[in-house]
């Protein structure tokens, strides 16, 4: 089905380039895909940035460690992260803890692990990969649809790393992490009523987040998504601002370089978290349009290469992996347009810094990995 | 397979594809929803945002109008603009008030009262998003520091205004008044729109009087600026309307001349043009700075003006409200003239004592032999009590106050002098209403020498006085002379609204003008040593008020008495007698006799005014009032 729209047959016997990209284990397509964007979303930066070409310069650097990255990833088998992921797991967990413990902190949120000898990393990024690879290890080494009893087991691989981000406090990670292993166990065929009995469980349980889980900073923030006009200068003034932006660029935008928000500062975080707004003042709703075309397209084919997986485990990956890429769209563009609250997702690929890029990146290295990596047993 | 169950591949695979395609779904249809609240937001309230866009980005700035300035008759420059540069803060934008504060105190220096100060404005009610200034007269260095450290301080602005200047401040400080800055009571009188750029409003004085006409129209330009509130282009400007210009009667000479004759006294001259009743000097002596008084005096500096014995910030020209003693006969002679009290010709025999009764309470004249025989030139030359006293109880108070209400005293007839007081011109019903008592005739007798009850301000003898050098026609005294635009003044003097005093007989005028020159040329006038060798003819009369009243036949020596008790010398006068140019009222406090001090200080402004004045380069005339004959 999908492949029709967008893959090409799996053997091809005159493609003589596909068996070139098949022995660096890169997908042509997405790679292409992911160059347009991340080439696309430089560009934007740089105006984002206020013409700043060091940060074009810095994001493009990360962006080609990112593209390593991928690579790296793309030449593991898909059996490497199979046998890796509990280990992976139990190590990642291990970090979280020691980063509640000594983690070091930043504007009140303890994120970072400083480990003598290496470079200071945020554990909680490694478990957007991890979490999804330990539930997929776990359900694909039983029969699918699960059974009750795994689904809870399943569940709670997710959620103890989960609660764990929460409580660093970051909510918007957490957030992605829950959804990368949640959408594992829906891939694996967790049966509906499950999921109906999961959403009224999660809508009881939100109310108590709110009294008891979310801090002071998060709850003003859904305060703020409800009322932004109740303090202009204070919270609410990234949604207006950001609202304000976007609803003028109208139809094609006031041109690249020429957005007033973002170029006169009122537009806040202009180059990272809200960068979808300056791309919807200066290129207007068609550039928006275009934006959101090509992150479908890259999800149509991530999802053809989840539907054609060799096993299980690959294929409730691919999927999870593929559905967390969107979440992050979802989330970034609905909270910079008003829709959601401010919680901190970038926009994948574009927003600048962080280390969700190379994350990302890993991620469609381990998508290429599973498309590229076929067994001729295969039927 | 390396799972230990049984699995059917085919039916994962197949579970995986519905899943699969329900996740697409789920996907499509978000992104719809992300679509529609994009072209909710950028097509169908697209019009919304453009506006709230723009108001963002393009500020109306209103731009303050240069105010007015004040030149003297001869275009001396009495008040200017001075730009001046100071740091101010908008407190909405500043990143943490306390972090701010710490900063700039490393950068300048910041004295405890200007942060006090800072502080108490922070607090109370204002306008918001207004910057409140911290420090006024930044150096250079401080500007380029400040210039260095910009962008750690958000909400700190180096702001330039032009400040009202008065480069003859102490001089001129009674006679123009000042600005200041704009406080919370005026700020609910004035026009918030034309006032939106504006700091200072005139307090007082001429400043006060002619706000409107020096403030000008504020201007506005539409500016674009940064989320920050900084300033970074002009899109469009609509220029203010500079204030009028306006040149006033007041001669800078003779007001620094005025200041001169009366250095390290306290008193007060009032110099009137009987043409016009132009102001040509209006000194109050001691004077104060009134420069620092337009960006905030200090508290101490405050204290210390307000606390000053000799109370340099009172203005005694307009608000001193003195006896006017003998100055006050020459009126009385009109009046009893006028009013059939007494004749030309009629003679009174002066003993040295008047009694209401024979073995009443003796009133008695300042010269203890008495006079002898004399008629009302004399009585107005010599200054003789008792025919005065005599004529008063004649007269009686209806009669007096009638009169003397016409010569300008117990109101206020000035069309442009803010703040001048009215004296007191006591009447019947007055007493009545005040002291709840009946006007008795003792109350006449110390009326008659300008004692008692009556009250009058310096400025209100000269205006009196005047009104006899003109014979009769009412000239209100003023300030403004001219505006420079192409606009009259006549437009902004409040009309006049004095009928002229017309005598039965209008050779009165001759007769009581030609008693006054005698008081300066005749061979028993009090003032002749002031007088002394003048190549023109003058009118004057001397005048001499009780600080404290002696009781009766009790003598007192001068010298023992303290001198802030010591009486106040007074002189009134005009010259030249046949054309008058100039007419004077001249307070010395404690200066001790009118003869002896007042009337030298008279003689000099007229020498200086009708002769020429004194060369610069010369010794100044100073000591003057404390020379000439007793």
């Amino acid at each position: 089905m999908l492949g029709k729209a967008l893959g090409q047959p799996a053997h091809h016997p005159l493609s003589r380039p596909r068996s070139l990209w098949s022995a660096f284990h890169i997908d042509p397509i997405l790679l292409g895909l992911l160059l347009l964007l991340i080439g696309g979303g430089l560009v934007v930066l740089y105006s984002g940035a206020d013409r700043n070409i060091e940060v074009v310069k810095a994001q493009g650097i990360r962006m080609a460690v990112a593209l390593v990255v991928m690579t790296v990833f793309a030449q593991l088998d898909p059996a490497v992260f199979r046998r890796w992921a509990p280990w992976l797991y139990l190590a990642g967990v291990a970090a979280l803890v020691a980063v509640l413990l000594v983690g070091v902190g930043a504007k009140g949120a303890q994120r970072w692990l400083a480990i003598p000898g290496l470079p200071r990393f945020q554990p909680s990024e490694l478990m957007k990969l991890v979490v999804p690879m330990m539930t997929a290890w776990y359900l694909s080494r039983h029969f699918l649809p699960p059974r009750l009893s795994r689904v809870a087991v399943a569940l709670a691989i997710v959620l103890v790393p989960m609660a764990m981000i929460v409580m660093q406090p970051d909510l918007g990670t957490s957030l992605l992490v829950g959804a990368a292993g949640l959408f594992v166990v829906f891939f694996g065929g967790m049966s509906w009523r499950l999921i109906g009995a999961f959403v009224a469980m999660v809508s009881v349980a939100a109310p108590l987040m709110w009294f008891f889980v979310m801090r002071d900073y998060q709850k003003q923030r859904v305060l703020t998504l409800l009322d932004p006009q109740s303090d202009p200068l204070g919270a609410g003034w990234n949604i207006i601002q950001s609202k304000t932006a976007i609803g003028s660029g109208g139809v094609d935008g006031k041109g690249w370089l020429q957005g007033t928000q973002s170029h006169l500062e009122f537009l806040p975080e202009s180059h990272t978290d809200f960068i979808v707004a300056v791309l919807a003042e200066e290129f207007g709703f068609v550039g928006i349009l275009a934006l959101l075309t090509l992150y479908l397209l890259i999800i149509l084919r991530c999802l053809y290469i989840s539907a054609t997986a060799q096993d299980s485990f690959s294929r409730l990956l691919a999927g999870a992996l593929t559905m967390t890429f969107f979440i992050y769209i979802f989330v970034n563009v609905g909270m910079v347009s008003g829709l959601l609250p401010v919680v901190g997702v970038p926009l994948p690929l574009i927003s600048y810094g962080g280390t969700s890029g190379v994350t990302l990146m890993a991620a469609f290295g381990v998508l290429m990995s599973i498309h590229t990596h076929r067994r001729m047993i295969s039927a | 397979m390396p799972w230990g169950e049984f699995k059917d591949v085919a039916a994962e695979r197949r579970l995986f594809q519905r899943r699969t395609t329900v996740m697409l779904g789920f996907v499509l249809f978000m992104l719809a929803i992300l679509v529609a609240r994009m072209y909710q937001l950028q097509i169908v309230e697209h019009d919304i945002y453009t506006t709230l866009s723009d108001k963002n980005r393009v500020q109306v700035q209103s731009v303050a109008p240069p105010r007015g300035l004040v030149y003297d008759r001869n275009e001396e420059l009495l008040a200017e603009n001075r730009p001046v540069f100071g740091v101010t803060l908008v407190p909405e934008r500043v990143d943490g008030m306390e972090n701010t504060l710490g900063k700039l105190s490393s950068i300048l220096s910041i004295s405890e009262e200007d942060m006090e100060r800072f502080q108490r404005r922070l607090r109370e009610p204002r306008r918001p998003f207004q910057p409140l200034p911290l420090r006024y007269d930044l150096n250079e260095q401080e500007i380029a520091s400040l210039a260095v450290h910009r962008h750690e301080l958000p909400g700190v602005e180096v702001s330039a205004e032009l400040v009202r200047y008065y480069p003859h401040s102490e001089l001129t400080a009674h006679a123009l008044g000042f600005v200041g800055r704009i406080n919370r009571d005026e700020l609910q009188r004035i026009d918030p729109v034309n006032y939106a750029g504006t700091n200072y409003i005139g307090k007082s004085g001429i400043e006060r009087f002619y706000e409107a006409l020096l403030h000008g129209q504020v201007g506005y330009q539409h500016v674009e600026t940064n989320a920050r509130g900084r300033t970074l282009r002009v899109l469009e400007r609509q220029n203010p309307v500079p204030g009028e210009d306006i040149q006033l009667h007041l001669d800078l000479r003779l007001q620094r001349l005025a200041h001169e004759l009366l250095d390290g006294r306290r008193g007060a001259i009032v110099a009137v043009e009987p043409d016009t009743g132009g102001l040509l000097a209006l000194a109050s002596v001691p004077g104060f700075d009134a420069n620092q008084f337009v960006t905030g005096i200090s508290v101490d500096n405050y204290r210390a003006l307000s606390e000053d014995l000799d109370k340099p910030l009172f203005n005694r020209a307009l608000r001193g409200q003195y006896p006017p003693g003998s100055t006050l006969k020459p009126m009385l002679a009109v009046a009893a003239l006028d009013s059939g009290a007494t004749t030309r010709d009629r003679t009174i025999w002066d003993p040295g004592y008047f009694q209401l009764q024979s073995g009443g309470r003796r009133y008695r004249d300042w010269k203890r032999s008495g006079h002898g025989w004399v008629d009302l030139t004399d009585a107005v030359a010599e200054s003789c009590d008792i025919y005065f006293y005599e004529i008063a109880v004649e007269m009686g108070v209806d009669t007096m106050y009638e009169y003397l209400a016409q010569f300008g005293f117990g109101e206020d007839a000035t069309l442009d002098v803010s703040g001048a007081l009215s004296g007191l011109l006591p009447s019947r019903d007055w007493k009545r209403a005040v002291r709840n008592e009946p006007w008795y005739p003792g109350d006449s007798v110390n009326m008659g020498i300008g004692q008692g009850f009556m009250l009058a301000t310096p400025l209100q003898l000269a205006t009196a006085t005047a009104l006899i050098a003109n014979r009769g026609r009412w000239v209100e005294p003023r300030l403004l002379r001219d505006i420079k635009g192409d606009r009259s003044a006549d437009e902004f003097l409040p009309p006049p609204d004095h009928d002229p005093l017309i005598l039965k007989n209008p050779d009165d005028w001759e007769f009581v003008v030609d008693s006054m020159a005698e008081v300066m040329h005749g061979t028993k006038g009090t003032a002749r040593g002031a007088a002394r060798g003048a190549p023109y003819r003058m009118a004057g009369k001397t005048g001499t008020a009780q600080v404290f009243s002696l009781a009766e036949d009790e003598e007192y020596e001068e010298e023992e008495v303290r001198e802030r008790l010591r009486d106040h010398a007074l002189f009134v006068g005009f010259a030249p007698i046949d054309d008058p140019q100039i007419a004077v009222a001249i307070i010395v406090e404690n200066g001790g006799s009118g003869s002896g001090t007042a009337a030298p200080v008279g003689r000099a402004l007229f020498d200086a005014w009708l002769l020429g004045f004194p060369d610069e380069s010369k010794a100044p005339v100073t000591g003057a009032a404390t020379e000439g004959a007793r």
